[in-house]
């Protein structure tokens, strides 16, 4: 134990030194300190995850002052996964963005000035908010995780309105919302505190004592990152947010960010709460999990732009993270349960960030994303809608995406159980998404391509495809995965320190 | 009751209020300010638990406290900017839902 | 009719929640926790001899550099909005307030300095300090000094990253086989002082330009400009 974790430490400090360099820096060389951070950060989760694979998980007091009093790094397969997922999705990303807010060929100066503007905000603002996704996967301290959660949500807001227009109400309402999360959350973290005088996630396992302080304390804190999560019926906020901000940012918040709050939930009750769980708790959050994917697809039915549309899906989607509670609550179950999840935020990040950078290239082809004018594009933007149509199949969970293991393994835990309205709602979720994702590629494919020929820099069109591939592929790779996952064993009650 | 007891709660009555207001207010200003309340109310309840002690207040609540300010001023920074931004660019001084009918 | 529905039940659930939290509270135990003492045993340590300024800059300084990137991120944030120039002069500056602010700016650069230095030992420190010097930016802005960073941009957007940079550094410097901020005794009181100043500069600095919120860059408001996308 305590074995350092050069590779941990480096994932939060690089962006953060790349933050402030990008933001001393004019735009273009803001944008070549993106990239370098962007591949050192790729490199790290990568030396992370083989560190974890060789020597096991480990943990790390910073400064030397192991917990209580000092804040712990933990490194698991959970916070490697999370970490790596980011870090692959916020690369490809990241080179996506470099030419979506790359100077375009415009008569109009002050177009010009303004997508110059936001070429030099995104890149410090997006290294800001990829530290604190990595600070916020590896912390194992309370109240450093509400610290992580605000570089989050505020590093996510003007990402969201850079894009001007309609996103600057969507990113108000999003400020607001998430400064609710977080405050909620750090309420219930003073709860917990005064109760038991601890901050650590491990020590705090193992010394939790229920009653009614502990009780509203999860209450608070889990309802903080449900509605940061976007989880029906919380969910009000995502689409206009998600479906307004640029292209990449949509990508990231979609894929990433709400995974990030979806990602401390679960942290807390499987590893942190279980002794104060009850059984109902885990059904309320099941069920909740139902009635998005649910409301969700049926949104997204009826949209008319892809953004929103993509936006919907994600409610549903999410939906599916939290169904698993609902099955996670049957202690012989709950491993699987939890892997299954995992898995599927992971696929799930993998291919909404290629179906969102997939919109942002339709968008700026067509100069609009309206599905009623999607006729025969496919004809001019063959690669951007391939992605669209792998990361579909992802979507629909069909083999061998990654999501089709996911829900093949939430299936049967279903079927185990005897939890056959879970059964249906798994089944009818898959075939909603169907069919939204064929009202896209429908028109797409058919009908002769019309209007002029249209130019998208091809690697706006390959960083697509890339993701949309890992989506399908992740399927593919699952026993690699599930290795990295179960290092540290991270879906177990922690066995607490002594105090 | 002890005055612990009593700063807690009047964190608990604080909380409520902001939480109040940040749903029923319109304006973008007070649901800010509401937010501010719900803060200053969480930190209420940490400093008022840190005196459990006595003459010896736990520093790390106190840290907590100061840590906590410092991230409130930024976010309601933000907030207020952004609602700047919007007044400028749309006029808007609620969000679109709240609009009078 | 509905909005009345509407605020009854969204009044009922705050009461609700309220009662709960009440409880929660009221359920609390009496007895202190004891990490005040740990902080006692570790003071000697930490470099500096206020528990409070242990905690956050040696015990706790991960969350005190990730706290000082909030600041740095939200003035980015603030700056990416693109905001047009606020004050515009409405009137001269009356004399009563040019004295009294010519005299106050210099004072309080010398209490923020004192606040900075009393921090190793008493209540104060680089936020405390950081915050007199922001209020002095703020009377500058309020009676139409332009703040340097309309003149020199790019000296005060350094100026606003030093402290997290010098944070940063520091961290990495004395990083030794991924160990992050193991400073102790006296080099950790040193470093703390070194963090201190920098971030003290920089949080002054953040503050009167978040006041301020419009980017030095903005010659034209964005506003005027057209905005493309949906």
């Amino acid at each position: 134990m305590d074995r350092p974790l050069n590779w941990a430490v480096l994932s939060v400090v690089l962006p953060l030194f790349g933050a402030v360099a990008a933001f001393l820096a004019r735009a273009r060389a803001g944008q070549r300190i993106g990239l370098l951070i962007s591949l050192a950060v790729v490199l790290c989760s990568c030396g992370l995850a083989l560190q974890l694979l060789e020597y096991g998980a480990d943990r790390y007091g910073i400064g030397g002052w192991s917990a209580p009093l000092g804040i712990g790094l933990v490194a698991d397969g959970l916070s490697a996964v999370m970490l790596f997922m980011t870090a692959v999705v916020g690369a490809l990303t990241g080179l996506h963005a470099t030419r979506y807010f790359a100077p375009r060929l415009s008569h109009d100066s002050a177009q010009a000035a303004s997508q110059a503007h936001r070429r030099r905000y995104f890149w410090p603002l997006w290294l800001f908010m990829w530290a604190a996704l990595n600070a916020l996967y590896l912390s194992a301290d309370l109240f450093n995780l509400y610290v992580t959660l605000e570089l989050l949500g505020l590093s996510a807001v003007p990402l969201v309105a850079l894009a001007g227009g309609p996103s600057l109400a969507a990113a108000m309402r999003y400020l607001l919302v998430s400064m609710l999360g977080s405050l909620a959350w750090l309420f219930g973290v003073a709860l917990l505190y005064s109760a038991h005088g601890v901050l650590d996630l491990d020590r705090l396992s193992g010394i939790l004592a229920p009653g009614p302080a502990v009780w509203a304390a999860i209450a608070l804190m889990t309802g903080g990152m449900l509605l940061k999560t976007a989880v029906f019926p919380l969910h009000f906020w995502l689409p206009p947010a998600h479906a307004s901000a640029p292209a990449p940012v949509s990508a990231l918040l979609s894929a990433v960010v709400v995974k990030a709050t979806f990602y401390l939930v679960v942290r807390l009750w499987a590893q942190v709460f279980p002794a104060a769980l009850s059984f109902a708790a885990g059904q309320l959050l099941g069920y909740l999990g139902a009635a998005a994917i649910l409301w969700g697809s049926v949104q997204a039915l009826r949209q008319d732009r892809i953004k929103l549309l993509l936006a919907y899906s994600t409610v549903a989607q999410l939906g599916y993270l939290f169904l698993v509670f609902s099955l996670a609550m049957a202690p012989e179950a709950a491993a699987d349960a939890w892997r299954a999840a995992v898995l599927f935020a992971v696929a799930h990040a993998f291919g909404k960030a290629a179906l969102f950078l997939a919109s942002g290239n339709l968008l700026l082809a067509l100069g609009h994303d309206r599905i009623d004018g999607l006729h025969g594009v496919s004809a001019r933007l063959p690669i951007t809608m391939f992605a669209f149509g792998l990361a579909g199949v992802n979507l629909m969970g069909l083999p061998p995406s990654g999501s089709f293991i996911a829900k093949w393994w939430m299936l049967i835990a279903a079927l185990r159980g005897g939890r056959w309205e879970l059964v249906l709602v798994l089944v009818l979720g898959s075939l909603l998404a169907a069919a939204y994702v064929l009202r896209v590629l429908g028109p797409a494919l058919m009908g002769p391509a019309r209007g002029p020929r249209i130019a998208v820099p091809a690697l706006m069109e390959w960083t697509a495809l890339a993701l949309a591939l890992l989506s399908v592929l992740a399927g593919i790779t699952v026993s690699t995965s599930l290795r990295l996952l179960e290092v540290g064993n991270p879906f177990s009650p922690a066995p607490g320190v002594p105090q | 009751m002890s005055l612990s007891t009593l700063y807690a709660m009047t964190g608990v009555a604080l909380f409520s209020l902001g939480f109040h207001a940040l749903l029923v207010q319109r304006h973008l200003l007070r649901k800010v300010l509401a937010l501010n309340v719900l803060g200053s109310a969480t930190f209420l309840l940490l400093v008022g638990m840190a005196r459990r002690g006595g003459d010896t207040p736990d520093p790390v609540p106190h840290a907590m406290v100061l840590t906590g300010i410092v991230v409130a001023v930024s976010a309601t920074a933000l907030a207020l900017s952004l609602a700047r931004r919007l007044k400028a660019a749309q006029g808007l001084v609620r969000l679109p839902e709240d609009m009078p009918e | 009719m509905r909005q009345m529905l509407a605020f009854t039940l969204l009044t009922l659930l705050v009461l609700a929640s309220g009662l709960g939290l009440a409880v929660a509270v009221l359920s609390l135990p009496d007895a202190p926790t004891d990490l005040a003492a740990r902080v006692d045993a570790g003071l000697d340590d930490s470099g500096v001899s206020h528990p409070v300024t242990a905690v956050l800059l040696n015990f706790r300084a991960y969350d005190t550099l990730l706290e000082i990137g909030v600041l740095l991120l939200v003035l980015t944030g603030t700056w990416s909005f693109g905001l047009e120039r606020r004050l515009d002069p409405e009137g001269p500056v009356g004399p009563i307030q040019a004295e009294l602010v010519r005299n106050l700016v210099p004072l309080m650069v010398l209490v923020a300095g004192h606040l900075l230095w009393l921090g190793s030992k008493a209540p104060g420190g680089a936020f405390q300090a950081g915050a007199v010097l922001g209020g002095a930016g703020v009377l500058l802005v309020l009676s139409q000094h332009p703040l340097p960073a309309w003149r020199h941009p790019a000296g005060y957007r350094a100026t606003a990253s030093l402290g997290l940079l010098v944070f940063l550094i520091a961290s990495v410097a004395t990083m030794r086989d991924g160990r992050l901020l193991e400073v102790r005794g006296r080099e950790a009181g040193l470093l703390i002082l070194l963090i201190e100043v920098a971030a003290a500069i920089s949080i002054g600095a953040i503050l009167a330009a978040l006041f301020a919120a419009e980017a030095p860059e903005t010659a034209t408001s964005l506003d005027e400009r057209k905005e493309p996308q949906p």
